[in-house]
């Protein structure tokens, strides 16, 4: 894998960061003595690959000292192709003055609010080169570019910390594009309403506790399928693999098509394919050599599939990985990852499921988030949330929280809305593994309504 | 499927790639012992890449950090190994300053074209920017406290050695007839800082780690160490009490979330006292994003808290330089409750009218310092000590996604994991379900009913502190889950 990398940030008016960071290796892994073993090294000469073979070999030989019955793998046909992400524009051509530029000038517009503490504005771009190799004939080569974006506008005020981001919390929105989609952000648009409403945060009322209906943006609601539905449908979280470290699953696998997860609007994919949208889950083939797939998770609210790879797929039965292993570099070994976990888009517009609404706390964007080892028991806050009294937007509300249990969530979801307000938002840093790897995941969400959630115990004392 | 012949960039010769320098082939030829590959440069082979870098670079100045990793790790999961890696790598990252204006470029090769383009690319990042305000010249030589971090033992330990370990515990769990899964890992990690003005900075350590969760059907326990040394790491005794913190909470009840008395083990107080480390940022508070921001010097924790910062501990990883090369210094965080000093790096230290403490991180950033090896003052009651003092109360093993709900009142929320226990009338009474907590930190060090050693804590939500058990009153467990 050949990675490049550059990061931009900007801060009260000052250019923060600027780096670029290229990173060749080879990650080799083995199946020797019915063992795993996985080695890596940037030293790619023959002698420096060749060593990096025998350590692969000799590592699964020692793991096999432990081995309670050998690897075995569903079977995967040989590819040899090329595949790569469209994009308009490629970010490492667009000079660094101009993408500095655009953050300064959203910089600016933030700090023209009185209040603002902190303005802050941040690009990264993503070009990962890979090939992959098998020895059952494989031979693959990707291109991936992706880019992502945001701006973050702080205000400290008596004894209070409020922010608003755009377009997405922590980094903003990233996806498999080119610099046109940070083009057609508008930072610099933006800008103002997002100081203003970190500012104003500090007046707005108090989110209530209690029992409410609530309205997820887009963007919350992303981050709620990734916590809630993303990685609980990890088999290998399933089968006991991440014990130690990212926890198991309730979605044991005698609930496979046989657990109402959610109510019967909902309906959740797995999809890789580039049909789906350019998310940061979106590839030709995994890092097992298996092409890319769209499996139903949730179909008409019932449980109908995990994300698995060829060890884990006989494990339930299946003869065929559906692609879902992925590394974040040539030194760390694939793994099962979330693709794009998306929702579908439901019926509704925006402005009818606001009018059929007599009283609600609409949420947007995630200002924290938190779940148990097996994803039942979750706690989230977002930056914002809005009053809504007989089908009208009202107040603005800070600290908004609410939490659940995972399928008692997703059972209360009674509106969806419709493609057009349906965002395939990119979540850069999902952290999993020993030892730990970051990845890029995608995840599909329109608004969603939500009955009888429990609100405001975050804040609650 | 269709199969289109790959024209692929990844040819024999550029798979070969560039010569790497002279040293670091010769070095990384050193060895290969049974799955280990002795990747220890060594100060002079670093010293002799930077200073071809400095050679390659026209800037007005140059500072070339170099890091070095090998490390291995064998990860058990239901009795078995499912995953062994390793992976070796060189970095080199370059920042260059042109008249007033820095940036960075880094490459993992080290050949001649590779290391021209990192220097040229620096150099041109910085050209692109406006002039740093605070920018200053890079300091010359300094002088370091020796730290001795770095251990043969740990750096040559196997693969078959961590597998022996893990078969030993996996067979240990079975006869249990419990479940095991975990990890034993082991590497080294070598840095150097070194710039045109002549500085140049070296270090090195080791660092094993073991830890492990028991499972059963509906219980859980578990327990971590690490060091540079692999011989301070005792798989068998990790594996005991992760086992008997399994079987001890099994058949857990569910009780009712509220306020209580909260026994932390040290794993437990590292996850949540982790999250105050930037709050004693220079930058933070200039920002007005910290938790201190308008509260230095006056009382906010309890009278039994003292924190410092302190890269010499004897119990504390890490180089005695920042990321600029100034020397690490001692600083008292807090003393007896109250917060009274910050970390500053150069140039929030002139901003802020203060000196320069050695924190800052690597330059160019926006966040500008931090304390990383944070101590926290203890005492002399054991975690027995704590639980046969309380009337009623909760005993938490291990913490699990903290998150800050509060950033300004240091609220944070997260679950407990993995060994959960009722203490009723001095005694633990059995394993209850987990719960989840929303508590301020700044809350919690005023609670502070009782104090045990500081040991090295290891979680997995903060990096590795010195940090005590704590006993804490009125801690709010808010809400609780269904295991």
């Amino acid at each position: 894998m050949d990675i490049r990398q550059r990061d931009l940030s900007t801060k009260n008016g000052e250019v923060g960061m600027l780096a670029e960071s290229e990173s060749l290796g080879i990650g080799i892994r083995v199946v020797a003595s019915g063992a795993w073993g996985f080695a890596s090294t940037d030293r790619l000469t023959r002698e420096g690959i060749e060593t990096c073979a025998a350590q692969a070999v000799s590592i699964a030989r020692a793991s096999a000292l432990a081995k309670i019955k050998n690897v075995q793998m569903a079977p995967v046909q040989a590819y040899v192709d090329t595949w790569q992400n469209p994009y308009l524009k490629d970010p490492f051509r667009i000079p660094i003055e101009r993408q500095l530029d655009l953050l300064l000038a959203a910089d600016k517009e933030m700090r023209r609010v009185k209040g603002v503490t902190v303005a802050e504005g941040s690009m990264s771009f993503r070009r990962i080169d890979q090939f992959f190799a098998s020895s059952i004939g494989s031979a693959i080569h990707q291109v991936k570019v992706q880019s992502g974006a945001g701006i973050v506008a702080t205000s400290f005020q008596g004894k209070e910390i409020q922010k608003r981001s755009y377009p997405n919390s922590f980094g903003g929105q990233h996806m498999l594009q080119g610099y046109e989609l940070v083009e057609a952000m508008d930072l610099v648009g933006n800008a103002p309403r997002v100081a203003e409403e970190s500012v104003a945060l500090h007046g707005a009322i108090q989110c209530p506790e209690g029992v409410a209906t609530i309205i997820l943006g887009s963007a919350q609601l992303g981050l709620q399928i990734h916590e809630s539905v993303g990685h609980p449908i990890e088999l290998d979280r399933v089968l006991g693999m991440e014990a130690n470290f990212a926890g198991m699953s309730f979605l044991t696998v005698d609930k496979l098509r046989n657990l109402r997860y959610a109510s019967d609007i909902v309906n959740v994919v797995a999809d890789a394919r580039l049909e789906h949208g350019p998310g940061l889950g979106t590839f030709g083939y995994d890092d097992e050599g298996v092409r890319a797939q769209c499996t139903p998770i949730i179909t008409a609210g019932e449980f109908t599939g995990y994300l698995s790879n060829r060890e884990t797929a006989l494990d339930i039965g299946e003869n065929f990985s559906n692609g879902t292993m992925r590394t974040e570099s040539w030194n760390r070994l694939p793994m099962i990852r979330m693709t794009n976990i998306s929702l579908l888009p439901g019926t509704w517009t925006y402005e009818n499921m606001i009018a059929d609404t007599d009283d609600a706390i609409l949420m947007e964007t995630n200002r924290s988030w938190s779940i148990d080892d097996r994803r039942y028991h979750f706690q989230f806050s977002t930056e914002i949330g809005w009053e809504v009294k007989n089908g009208k937007k009202g107040r603005m509300i800070k600290n908004p929280s609410y939490s659940g249990i995972t399928t008692e969530f997703w059972q209360s979801c009674d509106a969806i809305c419709e493609r057009e307000e349906w965002t395939l938002w990119g979540t850069p840093n999902c952290g999993k593994g020993q030892p730990m790897q970051t990845m890029g995941t995608g995840h599909g969400a329109s608004p969603s309504r939500f009955r009888n959630i429990k609100v405001g115990v975050a804040f609650s004392h | 499927m269709a199969a289109k012949k790959s024209k692929s960039k990844y040819s024999r010769k550029a798979l070969a790639g560039g010569a790497e320098a002279p040293s670091v082939a010769a070095a990384k030829r050193k060895s290969f012992r049974s799955g280990v590959v002795d990747h220890r440069l060594g100060a002079a082979a670093l010293q002799e890449i930077a200073e071809r870098v400095l050679k390659l670079s026209h800037a007005d100045e140059t500072e070339v950090d170099i890091t070095v990793v090998s490390d291995a790790l064998t990860r058990f999961a239901n009795n078995t190994i499912h995953q062994s890696v390793a992976e070796q790598y060189v970095q080199v990252s370059v920042r260059a300053v042109a008249d007033g204006r820095t940036a960075r470029a880094s490459t993992n090769k080290t050949d001649e074209a590779s290391l021209r383009r990192a220097v040229q690319t620096a150099l041109d990042l910085a050209r692109c920017l406006p002039k740093h305000r605070g920018l200053q010249p890079m300091v010359r030589q300094q002088k370091y406290v020796k730290v001795n971090r770095f251990f043969e033992e740990t750096a040559s330990a196997t693969p078959e050695a961590r597998a022996r370990a893990v078969a030993r515990v996996c067979k240990f769990a079975a006869r249990q007839k419990q479940t095991a899964a975990g990890i034993f890992s082991s590497g080294m990690l070598e840095t150097a800082l070194a710039n045109s003005s002549g500085l140049f900075a070296h270090y090195e350590q080791t660092r094993a780690e073991f830890s492990v969760t028991f499972l059963e059907s509906d219980s859980s326990g578990w327990a971590k160490a690490n060091s540079p040394r692999i011989s301070e790491i005792d798989p068998d005794a990790l594996a005991a009490r992760a086992s008997q913190k399994s079987q001890a909470s099994r058949s857990p009840r569910e009780v009712k979330p509220g306020h209580y008395t909260a026994i932390l083990e040290p794993s437990a107080v590292l996850d949540l006292v982790g999250s105050i480390f930037y709050d004693f940022s220079g930058t933070a508070v200039a920002d007005q994003r910290s938790c201190l921001t308008g509260r230095m010097g006056k009382k906010l924790f309890g009278d039994n808290i003292s924190i410092w910062d302190d890269v010499t501990h004897s119990m504390q990883l890490g180089a005695p330089f920042d990321g600029e090369g100034l020397p690490r210094q001692k600083v008292e965080l807090v003393e007896n409750g109250v917060p009274l000093n910050l970390v500053y790096s150069r140039a929030t230290a002139q901003k802020m009218k203060a000196k320069a403490t050695g924190h800052g991180f690597a330059l160019p950033n926006e966040y500008g310092e931090a304390p990383m090896n944070l101590v926290f003052g203890g005492g002399l009651a054991s975690v027995e000590d704590m639980v046969s003092s309380t009337g009623r109360g909760i005993l938490a093993t291990r913490l699990w996604y903290i998150r800050e709900v509060n950033p300004y009142e240091k609220v944070l929320t997260g679950m407990t994991r993995d060994g959960t226990f009722l203490v009723e009338d001095g005694r633990i009474v059995g394993g209850i379900r987990n719960f989840r907590f929303n508590q301020s930190v700044i809350e919690l060090l005023s609670n502070v009913e009782m104090l045990g050693p500081a040991v090295r804590a290891a979680g997995e939500e903060a990096f590795e502190m010195v940090v005590p058990a704590m006993k804490v009153r009125d801690f709010h467990f808010s809400e609780v889950t269904k295991f």
